[in-house]
C-alpha cells in the first residue's frame, strides 16, 4: 500500500495542539493552596510578590549604579582630571575610544547580565511556588 | 546630483509600500492592526523597534553634531542607546506583562483614572507631535539637497507615503517594514564607511585636528548665507556679503565664519572645556533625557505590547540593545571623516548633509562616489519613513481609542488627522534644528512618562492624582522649556542652559511631585494595586 503520511499530517498537528491545552488545562485545574493565595492577595501571597517585586528592583538599581557610576562619571572625570581626557590608546584619543566604540559593548554586557539576573530570580520565586505544590 | 539618486529613494519607498501591502493581506482584526496580534518573535521585533527608532536624528544629526562639535557631543548616540538599558531593567517585562496596548492604557490599568487617561494621551500626541515635526523636515532637507527639489517636495512625499501604509496596514505591515529599514540603514552607513576608511588610508590618513587648521581638499566654493566676518587660521579676518560665493583652492586654509556655531582644534578634540560648570550641567542634562526618555516615547513603547510574554520583551529589549549599539559606531566615523573631506559644511553650518556629501566627497564624483552616495540618500529616506510610521501609528493607536472608539475606521482617520498637523508645521518652519528638537522631545517624555512608569511599575504607593500632578509638574515644565526654546527669543547664559536641556531638573521635580502628593492623597491608592503588582511581575510560566 502507497504511505498514507500525507492525509494523516494534519491529524497529527491537531492532536499536539490538543496536548498543550490539556496539559495547560491540567496546569491550572490542579491550582494548589500557593497559587491561591497569590491570586486571591493572602498574607502569604502578598509576602511572596513583594519579596520578587524587591529582589528585581534591587538588580535593577544595582546595574543602573553600575552603568551610572561607569558612564556618568565620565564627564566628572574628565573635567576633574584633564590629562585622562588627553590620553591616547593605539594612537586614538582616550574619551573618542571610550563613548565612540567601547560604551556600545559596555551597555550590552549589563543588558545580558540583567536578562540572565532576572530570570534567575524569576526561577527562585517559581521554585518557592511549585515547592509547595507538591 | 548623482543619477543614481533619484532611483534609489523611488525604490526605497516602493520597497515600504510594497512590504506593507504584503502585510496588509495579513491584517485583519483590530488587534493585528494594533499590535500585530502580539505574535511577532524577538528577532524580527528587535529590528523592528531598530528600525523606528534610528531616525533622521540618529541617521543625518548624530553625524553632523560631531562634525561641529566633537567628543562632548558623543553623549547623544550613547545615550539613545543606553535609553534602552534603562527601558530593560525598569520597565520591559513588567509593561508587557500589564497587558496595556498604549500608554493611557497602562495608566489606566494601574491606576483606575479615566482622567490621567485623557492627560496621558495629551502627553502622547504631543511628543509625537514633537517628534514627527524634524522627520518630515529632514526629508524635505534631503530631498532638497540632493536631488534639487523644493523643500516642500520631501516632506509631502513622506507624509502621503507614511499616512497610507498607517492607515491600510497597520502595525502588523508596519512590523516587517521596521524590520526591513533597520537592515538597509545598517546597510546604507556601514557600507560606504567602509570605503570612506580605505580611502583615506589610501591618501595617507591626512589627520582630524592638523596643528595648522583644516584645509580643503579639493576646490571648493561656498556660498555663505549671512553677511558674516571670516577668520583665516592665521587672524586675518575679511567681511562677506550675505549670498556671496566663495572659492578655495584644494590646500587653501578652511577659514572661520562668525555666525556658525562650531568648536575648533582642541575643543572638538577634548572634552568638556568652555564654560565648564554650564558644560557640564549641560551634559549631565542631555544624559538624563536620553537615558530616562527612550522608555517614554510612545512609538517605542507601543511596540513592546507586540511580544508574546515579558520574557520576550526583555529578550527583544536586549537584541534592540546590540542592533542599535552597533548602528552608532558609524555616525561617529562619517562626522569625524567629515573634518577632513567636507569643511565647508563647518563655514555653512548645515552640518546635518554631511552623510549624504561625504561618500561624494571623499571618493570623488567617479561611479562609486555616486553609488554609495545615492545608497546614503536611500538609507535616509528609510530613516525618515520608519520613524514616522512608528510615530504616526501610536499617536493614531491613542486618538483612535482614547477619541474615538478604537474601531479600524477610527484607527484610519486618526492616522490621516495626526499627521497634517505635524506636516503643516514642517512647512512653515523650516529653520529648527533637527537634533535639538529630537532632544527636546527626550527630556518631555523623561519628564512625563518615565517617572509615571517607574513609580507605577515598582512603588504600590503611587496615587491618581500624583501621578497626574507630577505628569503636570515635570512633564509641563519640559514642554514650556521646549516651546520657548523652538518659539521664543534667544536666551544666554545660564537661563538658555536650563531652558535647552531641561531634564536635568525637569526630571527630578516630577519624581518628587509625584513622590510627595501620593503621600498626601494615600487613601487613593486603587484597592486592586496587589493583584496588579502580581500581574506585573509574576513570572510568565507561572500563568496566573
Amino acid at each position: 500500500m502507497p504511505t498514507t503520511s500525507e492525509p494523516t499530517r494534519p491529524a497529527t498537528t491537531r492532536v499536539r495542539v490538543v496536548l498543550a491545552d490539556a496539559i495547560r488545562r491540567a496546569g491550572t485545574a490542579h491550582l494548589d493552596r500557593t497559587h491561591v493565595e497569590l491570586a486571591e492577595q493572602t498574607r502569604v501571597g502578598d509576602a511572596l510578590v513583594r519579596g520578587l517585586v524587591r529582589a528585581q528592583l534591587a538588580l535593577a538599581v544595582r546595574l543602573a549604579l553600575v552603568v551610572g557610576i561607569g558612564l556618568g562619571g565620565l564627564p566628572l572625570l574628565f573635567a576633574v582630571a584633564p590629562p585622562v581626557g588627553q590620553a591616547k590608546v593605539l594612537g586614538v584619543s582616550l574619551p573618542w575610544l571610550l563613548l565612540g566604540v567601547l560604551a556600545y559593548p559596555f551597555l550590552v554586557v549589563v543588558g545580558w547580565a540583567y536578562v540572565h539576573l532576572a530570570e534567575r530570580n524569576e526561577a527562585d520565586f517559581t521554585a518557592v511556588v511549585q515547592r509547595d505544590e507538591r | 546630483m548623482s543619477p543614481y539618486t533619484l532611483p534609489a529613494i523611488v525604490a526605497v519607498t516602493l520597497a515600504t509600500v510594497v512590504i506593507g501591502v504584503y502585510g496588509l493581506r495579513l491584517a485583519r482584526t483590530t488587534s493585528d492592526f494594533l499590535v500585530a496580534s502580539r505574535m511577532v518573535s524577538p528577532t524580527w521585533n528587535a529590528a523592528a523597534i531598530g528600525g523606528e527608532y534610528l531616525s533622521a536624528a540618529s541617521f543625518l544629526g548624530v553625524a553632523g553634531l560631531i562634525l561641529k562639535h566633537g567628543v562632548d557631543v558623543l553623549w547623544y548616540p550613547v545615550g539613545f542607546a543606553a535609553g534602552y538599558l534603562a527601558l530593560l531593567l525598569f520597565v520591559a517585562a513588567p509593561l508587557r506583562r500589564s497587558g496595556a496596548f498604549t500608554l493611557p492604557d497602562f495608566c489606566e490599568a494601574r491606576l483606575r483614572s479615566r482622567r490621567l487617561r485623557k492627560l496621558a494621551t495629551a502627553f502622547v500626541v504631543f511628543i509625537g507631535w514633537l517628534y514627527l515635526v524634524p522627520q518630515l523636515q529632514g526629508a524635505g532637507l534631503t530631498l532638497a539637497t540632493v536631488t534639487g527639489a523644493p523643500y516642500g517636495l520631501g516632506a509631502l512625499l513622506v507624509f502621503a507615503v507614511v499616512t497610507a501604509n498607517v492607515a491600510l496596514g497597520g502595525m502588523r505591515s508596519i512590523t516587517f517594514v521596521q524590520a526591513f529599514q533597520y537592515w538597509l540603514k545598517l546597510t546604507a552607513l556601514a557600507v560606504p564607511a567602509i570605503f570612506l576608511v580605505l580611502a583615506w588610508q589610501a591618501a595617507d590618513r591626512p589627520a582630524v585636528t592638523p596643528p595648522q587648521g583644516l584645509v580643503f581638499t579639493h576646490p571648493t566654493t561656498v556660498v555663505v548665507e549671512h553677511a558674516a566676518r571670516l577668520t583665516a587660521p592665521d587672524g586675518s579676518t575679511v567681511d562677506v556679503r550675505a549670498g556671496e560665493a566663495l572659492t578655495f583652492a584644494a590646500g587653501d586654509p578652511v577659514p572661520r565664519v562668525s555666525t556658525v556655531d562650531i568648536d575648533d582644534g582642541l575643543d572638538w578634540l577634548l572634552p568638556g572645556e568652555a564654560n565648564g560648570e554650564r558644560n557640564l550641567f549641560a551634559t549631565y542634562s542631555l544624559m538624563l533625557a536620553t537615558f530616562l526618555g527612550t522608555m517614554g516615547l510612545p512609538h517605542v513603547l507601543v511596540r513592546f505590547y507586540t511580544n508574546p510574554d515579558g520574557r520576550a520583551a526583555r529578550r527583544t529589549t536586549l537584541v534592540v540593545l546590540g542592533l542599535v549599539g552597533l548602528f552608532y559606531l558609524f555616525p561617529t566615523l562619517y562626522g569625524v571623516l567629515g573634518r577632513i573631506y567636507a569643511p565647508q559644511l563647518l563655514m555653512t553650518g548645515e552640518t546635518d548633509a554631511v552623510v549624504l556629501l561625504l561618500p561624494g566627497a571623499a571618493l570623488g564624483g567617479g561611479t562609486l562616489g555616486q553609488l554609495l552616495g545615492s545608497l546614503v540618500a536611500a538609507g535616509a529616506f528609510a530613516a525618515f519613513l520608519s520613524s514616522s510610521s512608528g510615530l504616526l501609528t501610536s499617536v493614531a493607536g491613542v486618538l483612535s481609542t482614547d477619541v474615538g472608539r478604537g474601531s479600524v475606521r477610527d484607527f484610519r482617520v486618526a492616522a490621516v488627522l495626526g499627521g497634517i498637523l505635524p506636516l503643516v508645521f514642517a512647512l512653515r518652519i523650516s529653520g529648527l534644528d533637527v537634533s535639538q528638537v529630537v532632544g527636546l522631545a527626550f527630556a518631555v517624555a523623561a519628564s512625563s512618562f518615565c517617572p509615571l512608569l517607574v513609580l507605577g511599575i515598582w512603588w504600590r504607593g503611587l496615587t491618581d492624582v500624583g501621578a497626574a500632578a507630577g505628569v503636570l509638574a515635570g512633564g509641563g515644565a519640559a514642554a514650556g522649556a521646549v516651546l520657548v526654546t523652538v518659539l521664543g527669543p534667544p536666551l544666554h547664559g545660564w537661563a538658555a542652559t536650563l531652558v535647552q536641556q531641561p531634564a536635568a531638573w525637569t526630571v527630578p521635580l516630577a519624581f518628587a511631585v509625584m513622590v510627595a502628593v501620593s503621600g498626601l492623597t494615600r487613601r487613593r491608592v486603587p484597592a486592586t494595586v496587589g493583584a496588579t503588582m502580581l500581574r506585573l511581575h509574576a513570572p510568565d510560566t507561572l500563568r496566573l
